[in-house]
């Protein structure tokens, strides 16, 4: 009798766990085949070309809409087929994920490295297996540098130029005479902090503005609204605050705002930011960010242009650049100028925001 | 005796079915997705490469559930070890030789510790190593906050040297790519031996055993329970050193938010590879495969390109489900006789 139970279970078990081990095959088996197409339709001389995604996660909105930009530009009417993997926010998972697409033999691996380091090992595979890396976002810190082919990412302190360029234009346009300047400052040795704040430094230097605080608010609201609190009682003169990215604005501005002092074109205190994200351009279109510079996510069509350089056999260089756009409350300053380049400036409308993908 | 027999007979029963599992799940993925490259012969030793650290850390845990027992700090203990070995080398400049050293020292320190309090206090082990886990974390932040990247000559040198195989695949370019692995799956392969060969033959994984069955007999039987499972305790966390620095030797470098959650991917892996939570069942050859189900899964949804990486947790929890179902029928057809 008991043994016969057992012998009924063991049978059961056996079928449940080929039905979990089909499942698992069967769940993926329709990507599977209509990839068998599309492999056939590359054997056949269209080049549908393979490119595995590394990404961080989708802990924020600006990595989302990052995410978004490389499916929509890798896509299959594109001629690419994009392999994308959600790492969780774990370097183990990428490093896992680029040993996977080194087996698929993906043409080119595309890395938003969730930390600067511990890339040597694989990426050396990649590159033994010959296939070009770009890393988009952040840089990594390897051992050696050919182990990448190029960065994408923003320039950060192309984007302190522009905010500071502007400022200087506006100042001027409204006849502000004195400028003392409150400075708060991302997370320090971050390279967003370092272009932003060399932006500032050049600029106060060769205008002449008074830099009259400066510290840093590790790119959360909660320290920024500390940081410009204190400031505010050190120094009652304060009339701009230069803030890193939006999250520190945000909390200046509640700051100012608990002093009784008022933000805005105006008011007593103009506030600039950087990164853009929804709301930092909504509180850009009530005036209360007077000018807010873009950190661009939508990496996905400068990757795809290296990539086609590299596909033509041409050189690229090292570190490509993303667009990057400067919002803006009124439409006092139209476009500002930073080594011989024009940069137009965007009034922040709601048509303007409603036109973002993020 | 004939009891014995049939408790053999279970977990021999649950091996079976995990390794029958494996084979299954990695079948149909090379017959699926032959033209993703899963059939090459490196997408099977990848799984050895990514998770050696895993393997080892998950044998200390099947040993300590066989006792009855239980270690949530392992990720933690993971992390710290990496930390530990990356500021060592990279801030005071010790030797590579020296970081191994921090490490199996911190891995001992760990089980010497939790283990006098779970065996000769009798603090509940769940509890134990929730401390262990915090105390590890917060550890790992106090010696740097800052991800430190590991540059240390030596330690590269064993973290990039490949051990090339015979066998290999062509790419499709037709360039004859060898197999190959690194020095951390042969540790991690020599470590898993010698713990099943302990498991089975020594004294002291045998009374592991009748201890995590029933500690009264066991007792009566003349063993010293609380040395058994202070034993136990600090074997686990020797192998949570060894396998941390493992870990490390993957990732090169030492950072707070590694590691996270690497705990209960070592239990799920003991508990698919037939390692019963009560205690007294359980194989370290199983967990070999509960790992390895754990890897090809992942490898499996990655390898799909367009599935959420989430899914990966989402079919390991319908895996568990399904294995302590069956233990637990297992369970009570034994009690039933």
């Amino acid at each position: 009798m008991k043994r016969k139970l057992i012998a009924a279970l063991m049978v059961t078990a056996m079928a449940a766990s080929m039905a979990v081990g089909c499942g698992g095959g069967g769940a993926s088996s329709d990507g599977g085949s209509s990839e068998g197409g599309s492999e056939g339709g590359s054997e056949g001389g269209s080049d549908v070309i393979t490119v595995g995604f590394a990404q961080v996660g989708a802990e924020s909105d600006w990595r989302t809409a990052n995410s978004e930009s490389m499916k929509e530009t890798f896509s299959e009417a594109n001629g690419y087929e994009l392999i994308f993997d959600d790492a969780q926010q774990k370097q183990e998972n990428q490093i896992t994920a680029i040993r996977n697409f080194i087996q698929q033999e993906v043409d080119y691996i595309v890395l938003a490295p969730v930390t600067e380091t511990g890339w040597d090992t694989v990426l050396q595979e990649a590159k033994d297996a010959d296939i070009p890396v770009i890393t988009v976002d952040r840089m990594v810190d390897v051992s050696d540098d050919s182990l990448f082919v190029s960065y994408v990412g923003g320039n950060f302190q192309l984007e302190g130029a522009k905010a500071c360029e502007w400022l200087k234009a506006y100042a001027d346009a409204k006849g502000i005479k004195e400028l003392n300047i409150a400075h708060i400052q991302g997370t320090i040795g971050a390279s967003a902090q370092i272009g932003r704040t060399e932006g500032l430094e050049n600029a106060a230097k060769e205008y002449g503005w008074n830099i009259v605080a400066q510290q840093t608010g590790e790119f959360t609201q909660a320290k920024g609204q500390e940081v410009m609190e204190s400031m505010l009682k050190q120094h009652d003169n304060i009339n701009v605050v230069y803030c890193e990215n939006d999250n520190e604005a945000f909390g200046a501005i509640d700051a100012i705002k608990a002093a009784g002092k008022t933000v805005g074109p105006d008011g007593d205190i103009l506030v600039l930011s950087f990164d853009t994200v929804k709301a930092g351009i909504e509180a850009t279109m009530k005036g209360e960010i007077i000018c807010n510079t873009e950190c661009n996510p939508l990496h996905g069509p400068r990757v795809a242009e290296l990539i086609q350089k590299l596909e033509a056999g041409e050189e690229i260089d090292k570190i490509a650049y993303v667009d990057e756009g400067i919002f803006a409350y009124g439409s006092d300053v139209a476009k500002v100028t930073v080594d011989g380049t024009d940069y137009e400036v965007t009034e922040v409308t709601q048509e303007v925001i409603d036109g973002r993908a993020y | 005796m004939g009891k014995n027999k049939r408790k053999i007979s279970g977990t021999g029963f649950l091996l079976l079915i995990t390794v029958v599992l494996f084979a299954v799940m990695y079948a149909a993925g090379m017959a699926v997705f032959a033209d993703k490259g899963f059939a090459k012969p490196q997408m099977f030793f990848n799984l050895f490469i990514t998770n050696a650290g895993l393997l080892v850390i998950s044998m200390g845990l099947t040993i300590v559930m066989i006792s009855g027992g239980i270690d949530i700090s392992v990720g933690s203990v993971t992390a710290l070890v990496c930390m530990a070995a990356a500021y060592s080398m990279e801030n005071m400049g010790t030797s590579a030789y020296m970081a191994v050293a921090i490490a199996l020292g911190i891995g001992i320190a760990y089980g010497l510790v939790q283990g006098i309090l779970v065996a000769y206090l009798d603090i509940q082990p769940f509890i134990v190593t929730l401390a262990g886990l915090f105390f590890g974390r917060g550890m790992t932040a106090v010696i740097s906050k800052e991800m430190i990247s590991i540059k240390n000559e030596t330690f590269l040198a064993w973290a990039n040297y490949k051990i090339y195989l015979p066998i290999g695949s062509y790419s499709r370019r037709g360039k004859f790519l060898p197999a190959y692995i690194y020095p951390t799956v042969v540790i991690a392969l020599l470590i898993v031996l010698i713990i099943i060969l302990v498991m089975k033959f020594t004294k002291f994984g045998r009374s592991v055993y009748a201890v995590g069955g029933n500690a009264q007999s066991a007792m009566m039987m003349g063993l010293d329970v609380r040395k058994t499972k202070l034993k136990a305790y600090i074997l686990d966390g020797v192998l949570a050193g060894c396998g941390g620095f493992l870990f490390c030797l993957n990732s090169c470098a030492g950072f707070v938010e590694q590691a996270k959650g690497l705990e209960m991917d070592a239990i799920s892996s003991a508990v698919i590879g037939g390692t019963l939570l009560s205690g007294g069942v359980g194989t370290p050859f199983g967990t070999i495969f509960g790992v390895l189900i754990k890897g090809t899964i992942s490898s499996l949804i990655t390898t799909q390109g367009t599935l959420s990486s989430w899914w990966v947790r989402i079919v390991l929890s319908a895996l568990l489900c399904f294995f302590i179902v069956l233990q637990s029928v297992l369970g009570n057809l034994k009690k039933k006789k």
